[in-house]
């Protein structure tokens, strides 16, 4: 698994957000596009790019993109 | 592995119904206009039928509605009924089970096995699975199945993850022991107790019993409230189980049974909110013309979403011509039911209403 893949995988769930304001770091809550259904489409597509379930906690408990990374690598 | 498939039982015909009363999501208070649309693209939804929760209209009675005009078209002889199973998170009583209330209701005879089961979203599915498979012994000849949810109940009016979501609807399905039937009827069942907290009403039963906090509302994210009697919904959790679980039964089912989109005229989902329907059904690569929806109009209507598309979206085919149909219910438990059976030209009234 690589972060920068993540990262642009990450960046794609959103429409107006430009893909340069995402990094490892980026604290995606406090985007100004970030929403409910964004976070569904997250899960989404980190069951089908890496076959990983994951749970309403873990994605809650994510502030950074980096974070979430964290969370599918070592599930 | 928890696969099952039945032979020598075929569904004779369904119905539903739903109460009078719509709500309207678009009047609900404290939505602005960008958050009902926002919500009305993502789930679909646009307005619900609920009952009013003071007694005078209960799950039991739209199923009751159901079975009576069911069996009316069947022309079935009441006498002949040996079982009756009914499906719900909404009983009438602690106890007794609801099903012997229905049975005496319905004057269906004494010598009558009727139990309860208490199932949400999958339940549809493990009722045709209870039932079918009791029938499949031979002695029992005829069946109804009665399932439906009046759950807008659990719904905090002051909770838009529920509030905005739950519709109440029943049904009846009559199910027959046929010797000569070729169709197997092939069931593939699934549980995930871990998951028991994404869709949860914690107070009120045994473990936690009804107690003076019980009533009190709590703030939650998102400015919801609720109170430990009302339904916890964590949608995150339900979203990335369903996604993923759901297509997994079906890659089960399809060791034993076709699932393809060539040969099966529908795939029935579970009406949980369009998102998700829309990413099961694109996972499983089915065209959108077999895959219905009817959730604008009747919201998540729990266990009674299967048997109620049935009758919204696909009576007229049901009546005219042989049908190969996948179904699939998933959620609370976490609990998933999925089927592929035929049905060959059965009895479908209209959508009923109290």
């Amino acid at each position: 698994m690589d972060i920068k893949d993540f990262v642009e995988k990450f960046a794609e769930q959103f429409e107006e957000t430009d893909a340069s304001m995402f990094t490892p770091e980026t604290k995606f809550r406090e985007l100004d596009e970030w929403s409910s259904l964004i976070a569904l489409s997250i899960i989404a597509m980190v069951d089908e790019e890496y076959d990983v379930t994951l749970k309403g906690d873990e994605m809650r408990s994510a502030n950074t993109i980096q974070d979430l990374f964290d969370i599918v690598k070592n599930k | 592995m928890s696969y099952l498939a039945i032979n020598h039982v075929t569904i004779r015909g369904v119905a539903a119904c739903v109460p009078q009363r719509i709500e309207e999501n678009k009047d609900f208070s404290g939505l602005s206009i960008e958050e009902y649309e926002k919500y009305r693209q993502s789930t679909g939804i646009e307005r619900r039928h609920c009952a009013i929760h003071d007694g005078s209209l209960c799950t039991s009675d739209l199923c009751y509605k159901s079975a009576e005009r069911l069996l009316e078209e069947l022309k079935w002889n009441k006498e002949e009924i040996g079982l009756l199973v009914f499906i719900s998170h909404s009983a009438d009583y602690k106890l007794p089970s609801t099903a012997c209330i229905l049975q005496e209701r319905l004057g269906l005879p004494k010598d009558c096995m009727a139990f309860d089961s208490p199932l949400g979203c999958s339940g549809y599915v493990y009722g045709l699975a209870i039932t079918s498979s009791l029938l499949s012994h031979g002695f029992i000849k005829k069946a109804l199945l009665l399932v439906g949810n009046t759950q807008s109940v659990y719904a905090s009016p002051k909770d838009k993850s529920t509030a905005l979501l739950f519709g109440d609807a029943g049904s009846a399905t009559a199910l027959e022991y046929d010797e000569d039937t070729n169709e197997t009827i092939h069931f593939q069942l699934y549980t995930d107790g871990s998951g028991k907290d994404a869709l949860i009403v914690p107070d009120g039963g045994c473990r936690n019993p009804f107690n003076e906090k019980s009533l009190l509302y709590e703030k939650f994210e998102g400015g919801n409230e609720r109170t430990r009697l009302h339904e916890i919904l964590d949608g995150m959790s339900v979203f990335s189980f369903a996604i993923s679980q759901v297509p997994r039964t079906f890659k089960l089912l399809a060791e034993h049974t076709d699932i393809s989109p060539k040969n099966n005229d529908y795939l029935l989902l579970h009406q949980a909110n369009k998102f998700i329907c829309d990413k099961i059904r694109k996972k499983l690569k089915f065209p959108e013309e077999k895959v219905p929806c009817n959730i604008k109009n009747y919201g998540n209507t729990s266990a009674a979403s299967l048997p109620l598309m049935m009758v919204t979206e696909l009576s007229d085919n049901l009546k005219k011509q042989k049908l190969n149909i996948l179904m699939t219910g998933f959620g609370v438990g976490l609990s998933i039911g999925t089927v592929r059976l035929t049905t060959d030209k059965i009895v479908c009234p209209p959508l009923l209403t109290i």
